[in-house]
Formats: C-alpha cells, sequence, structure tokens
C-alpha cells in the first residue's frame, strides 16, 4: 500500500482514471454480451413462429404422415405417440422420483446414505440421454428382440428421476418443522404426516419439479432413437416401435425432401409450445409456491 | 378450534370412582362422539406396519437411483464384452473405424468430442459469465426478469430443434457469411481453411456454446448470489468501482463455484447428441481445420447404432457409449463438489 501513498498526484489521477474506464469497459461488454445472447434465442424463436406457423394446418394434428412425393400428411401419429410415451414415463418416473426425495427429505437427513444418494442422483442428471437410449436397449430391446414404445418409456422415465428427486426433496425442506411435529404431537404415524402434511405442503414446488422434468423429456430425441424407434402409422400398442414427435422431426429435417422440411418445421413448433406451456404453468405454480413458502 | 376435545382426554373425577365392573380405572363414560382423527387412530393403518412399510417403500425409491445408475453400468459392460475383449486400450488409440473389416478405433470420435466441446465452453463461459454478473449487478430491475426468463427459455428448447435450427439457419450463415470472413482473417492459423460446406466441427460448436450457455449462466448466478452483501459492501465502502467490486468480492469469492458451472457446461456438452449429429457432418477424421466435418462419440451412436451389422459393430459402438458414460460421470461429479464446497461454504458464512 505504502507505494500508492508516494504517487505524485498526477499518477493517481491517471490510476484513477484507468479505473473508471476499466469500469465502464466491463459493463459495457456485460450489456454486449447479454445482446449477443439474446440475438440467437430471438433468432431461433422468431425462425420457428415463422416458419412453423406457415406450414401448420389442421393435416398436421389429424392425418398421419403421407408418402414420399405425395402433399399434405401430418405427424398426428407422433403427437399420439408422444402422449402415450410421455404418459408412460411420467406413471413410472414421478412416484419413483418423489418417494426417493421423501426418504431423502423425511427420513435420510444427514445420514451418509442420503449423502450419497442425492450425489448419484445429480451425477446421474448428467448423464448423456443417449446413453439411457443405448441402457434401454441393451435392457428391453435386445431381450425382447423387437423396438417398442415401453422401452422409450423407461429410458425417459430414468431421465425423469434426478430431477424430481431433488426438486422433491429440496421443496420438503421448506416446510417448516413445526408443522410436522404438529402433526406427529397429535398422535398421527409418520407416512400419514408425510402424506397429508409434508407432501401438501410442498405440492406447489413438487408439481413444478414434475414438470421441469416432464418438459425436458418432452424435447428429447436421442433415448428413443433405438427404443421407440418411430413409426409411420398411428398405433398406441407399446409393444410395437412407436412415433415420436422429436423422432419425426430429426427424421424428416434431415431428409432431402421440401415437403418434410416444412414438417419438421411445424413439429418443431407444436413441439416447443408444448414445452413453453408447461414451463410457463411452472412458473405460475412457482410464483404461488413461493407466496406460501414465506412463511418465516 | 370449536372442537377442543378431538383426542377427548378423561376428565381426572371420574377416574376416581372406580367401579367393580371397570377394575383399571378407566374412565366410565359414555363413548365421546368419535372424531375422524380418532377414527383415524383407532384404524389399523395407524399401527406401526403402514408406518415400516412407509418407510421401506420410500426407502426403495431412494435405493433405487442407486440400483438405476449400476444397472446402466452393468448392461453397459455386459454388451460392450466382445469389443473390449478384441481391441482392449487400442480401442482408445486406434484411428480407423472400418464396419466392413471389422476394425474399430475411437479416437477420431473422442478428438471430435473433446475440441468440440472444448471450444463451445470457450465461446460460452466469458458471455456466460458477464451475463451472470450483468443479471445480478448492472441490470435494472424491470429488465432482469424478462432476460432470466429468456435466457432459461434457450435451456428449455429441445435439442432436435437446435439441430434443425443449425442445418437450416447457422450452417447456411457460417458457409457463406461468416466462413469466408474467417477464413480471410484468421486462414492463417489453420484452424479456418476452405473448402468450407457449413457443416463441420465449427457449426458443431457454435451450436453447443449456445446450448450449454444457460446451464453455466443460471449456475455461476446461483454461485454468485451465495457471496455475502458484507463482502460487497466491504468493497464499496473502500472506494472501489463496481467492476473491482465484482473482481474481488464476487468472483474470487465464488470462483469454485464458477469452474463448478463451467464443467457441468462441458458436461453437458459432452453427451450433445442431436444437434450436433445433425450439424457437424459426421466424418471420422482428426483435423485441424475447424470447417472440416468431424464425428463425435455421440452422434456415431445415434447414426450407426441402429444399422449396426454383427455383434462386434454393436457391442464397439455400445463401448463407445460406456466411455461417454464414465467420461460424464466423472466430469459431473467433479463439477457436483466444486459447486456443493461453495454453496456449502457460504451457507455456513451466511449462518
Amino acid at each position: 500500500m505504502n507505494p500508492l501513498l508516494v504517487r505524485s498526484e498526477n499518477t493517481e489521477r491517471m490510476l484513477n482514471l484507468r479505473r473508471k474506464i476499466s469500469n465502464h469497459l466491463v459493463t459495457a461488454l456485460a450489456v454486449v454480451a447479454t445482446l449477443v445472447v439474446l440475438v440467437p434465442l430471438i433468432a431461433i424463436l422468431g425462425y420457428l413462429l415463422y416458419k412453423g406457423f406457415s406450414s401448420l394446418n389442421l393435416a398436421f394434428f389429424t392425418k398421419p404422415p403421407a408418402p414420399v412425393g405425395e402433399e399434405g400428411g401430418g405427424m398426428a401419429n407422433a403427437i399420439v405417440g408422444s402422449g402415450v410415451i410421455l404418459a408412460l414415463a411420467s406413471a413410472m418416473g414421478i412416484p419413483l422420483g418423489i418417494g426417493a426425495g421423501v426418504y431423502l427429505a423425511e427420513y435420510g437427513r444427514g445420514t451418509w446414505l442420503a449423502t450419497a444418494i442425492r450425489f448419484t442422483a445429480d451425477v446421474l442428471n448428467g448423464v448423456p440421454s443417449i446413453v439411457m437410449g443405448i441402457a434401454a436397449y441393451s435392457l428391453i430391446v435386445a431381450k425382447q428382440h423387437h423396438f417398442s414404445g415401453f422401452a422409450g418409456g423407461v429410458a425417459l422415465a430414468i431421465m425423469m428421476v434426478p430431477t424430481i428427486t431433488r426438486t422433491t426433496e429440496e421443496m420438503l425442506g421448506t416446510v417448516p418443522q413445526m408443522v410436522r411435529e404438529a402433526a406427529l404431537g397429535l398422535g398421527i404415524p409418520k407416512w400419514r404426516t408425510v402424506i397429508s402434511i409434508s407432501l401438501r405442503t410442498a405440492s406447489p414446488g413438487i408439481i413444478t419439479g414434475c414438470m421441469l422434468a416432464f418438459a425436458r423429456v418432452a424435447g428429447e430425441t436421442a433415448p428413443l432413437l433405438f427404443t421407440a424407434l418411430g413409426n409411420q402409422f398411428f398405433g398406441v400398442n407399446l409393444n410395437q416401435p412407436m412415433a415420436a414427435l422429436p423422432l419425426q422431426i430429426f427424421a424428416y429435417a434431415v431428409s432431402p425432401y421440401d415437403e418434410w422440411h416444412r414438417l419438421a418445421w411445424a413439429g418443431a413448433l407444436v413441439l416447443i409450445v408444448m414445452i413453453m406451456v408447461s414451463v410457463t404453468l411452472v412458473r405460475i405454480f412457482t410464483a404461488r409456491g413461493a407466496l406460501k413458502g414465506g412463511q418465516h | 378450534m370449536n372442537e377442543p376435545n378431538l383426542i377427548s382426554l378423561p376428565p381426572t373425577p371420574v377416574a376416581q370412582s372406580v367401579s367393580p365392573e371397570n377394575p383399571t380405572g378407566a374412565p366410565d363414560l359414555p363413548p365421546p362422539a368419535p372424531s375422524a382423527i380418532r377414527k383415524f387412530l383407532n384404524s389399523k393403518s395407524s399401527g406401526r406396519v403402514p408406518d415400516g412399510a412407509f418407510r421401506g417403500l420410500m426407502f426403495v425409491c431412494a435405493l433405487s437411483i442407486f440400483l438405476i445408475v449400476l444397472l446402466i453400468l452393468f448392461v453397459l459392460i455386459s454388451s460392450s464384452k466382445l469389443s473390449i475383449h478384441t481391441f482392449g486400450f487400442k480401442f482408445f488409440t486406434g484411428t480407423t473405424w472400418d464396419p466392413v473389416s471389422g476394425d474399430f478405433g475411437a479416437l477420431p470420435f473422442i478428438y471430435g468430442t473433446v475440441v468440440s466441446s472444448l471450444l463451445a465452453v470457450a465461446m460460452a463461459v466469458p458471455l456466460a459469465l458477464l451475463v451472470a454478473i450483468f443479471l445480478l449487478e448492472i441490470c435494472p430491475q424491470f429488465l432482469r426478469g424478462p432476460i432470466s426468463f429468456l435466457t432459461e427459455l434457450l435451456a428449455a428448447i429441445p435439442s432436435v430443434v437446435y439441430g434443425l435450427w443449425g442445418v437450416f439457419v447457422l450452417v447456411p450463415i457460417i458457409r457463406d457469411q461468416a466462413g469466408p470472413v474467417l477464413e480471410k482473417y484468421l486462414g492463417w492459423t489453420g484452424f479456418f481453411v476452405e473448402p468450407n460446406f457449413g457443416v463441420g466441427m465449427f457449426a458443431a460448436s457454435v451450436i453447443l456454446a449456445i446450448m450449454i450457455f444457460p446451464v453455466i449462466s443460471s449456475i455461476s448466478r446461483d454461485v454468485m448470489r451465495v457471496v455475502p452483501p458484507s463482502q460487497r459492501e466491504a468493497a464499496l465502502a473502500l472506494g472501489a468501482t463496481r467492476w473491482e467490486m465484482i473482481r474481488i468480492s464476487i468472483l474470487r469469492n465464488s470462483r469454485i463455484g464458477i469452474v463448478g458451472s463451467v464443467i457441468l457446461g462441458l458436461g453437458r456438452a459432452l453427451g450433445e447428441t442431436l444437434a450436433v449429429t445433425m450439424v457437424i457432418g459426421n466424418h471420422p477424421d482428426i483435423m485441424k481445420n475447424l470447417f472440416a466435418p468431424a464425428y463425435t462419440l455421440s452422434s456415431v451412436i445415434a447414426n450407426e447404432f441402429t444399422e449396426a451389422t454383427g455383434d462386434l459393430y454393436l457391442s464397439a459402438l455400445i463401448e463407445i457409449g460406456l466411455a461417454l458414460f464414465l467420461v460424464t460421470i466423472v466430469v459431473n461429479a467433479i463439477a457436483r463438489l466444486l459447486v456443493w464446497a461453495v454453496t456449502r461454504n457460504n451457507s455456513a458464512v451466511a449462518h
């Protein structure tokens, strides 16, 4: 610090000027960076809306794909297939994820086992989706000797679990201990306390977590590539290869036909709208949860 | 509370009148109108058995997370056994990928994955940190919500849609507009050399950078946010400018967590499949030129898995998946530990 004190007034002024300039420079850089980041986002969304809306029509929602070279056709089978696969994945993934979260928050708090499970969940969350696809392939498709919507559902369910577990745990952590003690003090058994008091109180946040997980897997293509495989026809049989919206978008995007590119854009728009709607609902739920959560 | 005697306690005077028919001294009252809670408590479900069963069920759910990871590992190892035995470690150093002659080496894919991910991280990190700083320290309050919502929207767009946009918008831009400029000014480095078809390593890393940006930005913002306000105030009180305050008290205190967020982004980039597959050109070559097509671990699986003929081919692809699994697990574990270290320390400070 001493050299600073003996500096002449002039150097000090220079130094201050440099500090001010670097301050403004960084501020400007941060603003520019934000603008730069917003550009691709707006470009992607704008282009998607433009291309998607101009290609969207009623047939898209009601008709299965037309053969190559024929005009028209839609992705009705893919929308239905996605719905079925996602419903299956949610039916398996959500209870499992919530159960694990309940264990971590209500029973395992502070134990090494809970820490290990929490850590495993975080790590599982980062496993590439294509690896889930291979695992589901080797576990189910290779054993059954045929592709199936069921295998796709399993792969997506596994991907949902870690997100749901971690949000459930975090949300249960915000439930005040007093509320639990009040229930237990009335002689209500622990399991009933967990279900009717803890889970009920934390439900907005838990629903948020489930929808985030849902939104994430709704757009996943890689785990479905060699499990659900895709299908040109209508079908809700889980034992058969099944079409899914992301799969169909992928197949059409890499195809050489303009008509199929058009359908891919329309599919992408429908997929995004699906996801955006759930994300927006999440926002509404979180806002409400935050209001409820402010009891401290 | 309109019904104070939900679980009605026996009034004490009654307990004294012990009658011969009631030797235990229990109250000799007409039974109280059973309340909902009492009914519940008297029913079977309040016993010890359902409590244990519920706990056990939750425990099984939690344990299943372990089991899932172990199962994936086991399945991947057992289905790639053939390839592991045939090639050994040479699998990861071999440069030929020839399904016809049955010679499989994964080095070009490893190269493609590592280079595209590192480039993406190099592009995304400065932007992500600047945006995080902007949103935390500079941005006016009314813009904070919309901008952070918009950047989070980037995370909600599915991979396949990024790919679609990449194929029809980004690739033409790189081919026709950005490419010639880069070649003119940076061509001498050898990284940007014609021929440039748009698809290739460069397009893939740009797409990846856009995709991992929200991860890095939002997590590093979370880490920066837990820096105690006293640290900021101390720096400002000493006369620091805003940038000096950010550097001294925010970035220095949260550096470990920021590194963690960057590694998490790297982990995401390493495993990203669809968008990369659609724009990287899918050609297993190791080239210095970033305009040249390349191939990644995940995209070779995506492209060739369903067409793999023969057990060796399939098991080689599954071994690639195994490698990807192990690498991302290690990368994510390191990142999580770093992020945890920071948030735990700081929450201790905050108390």
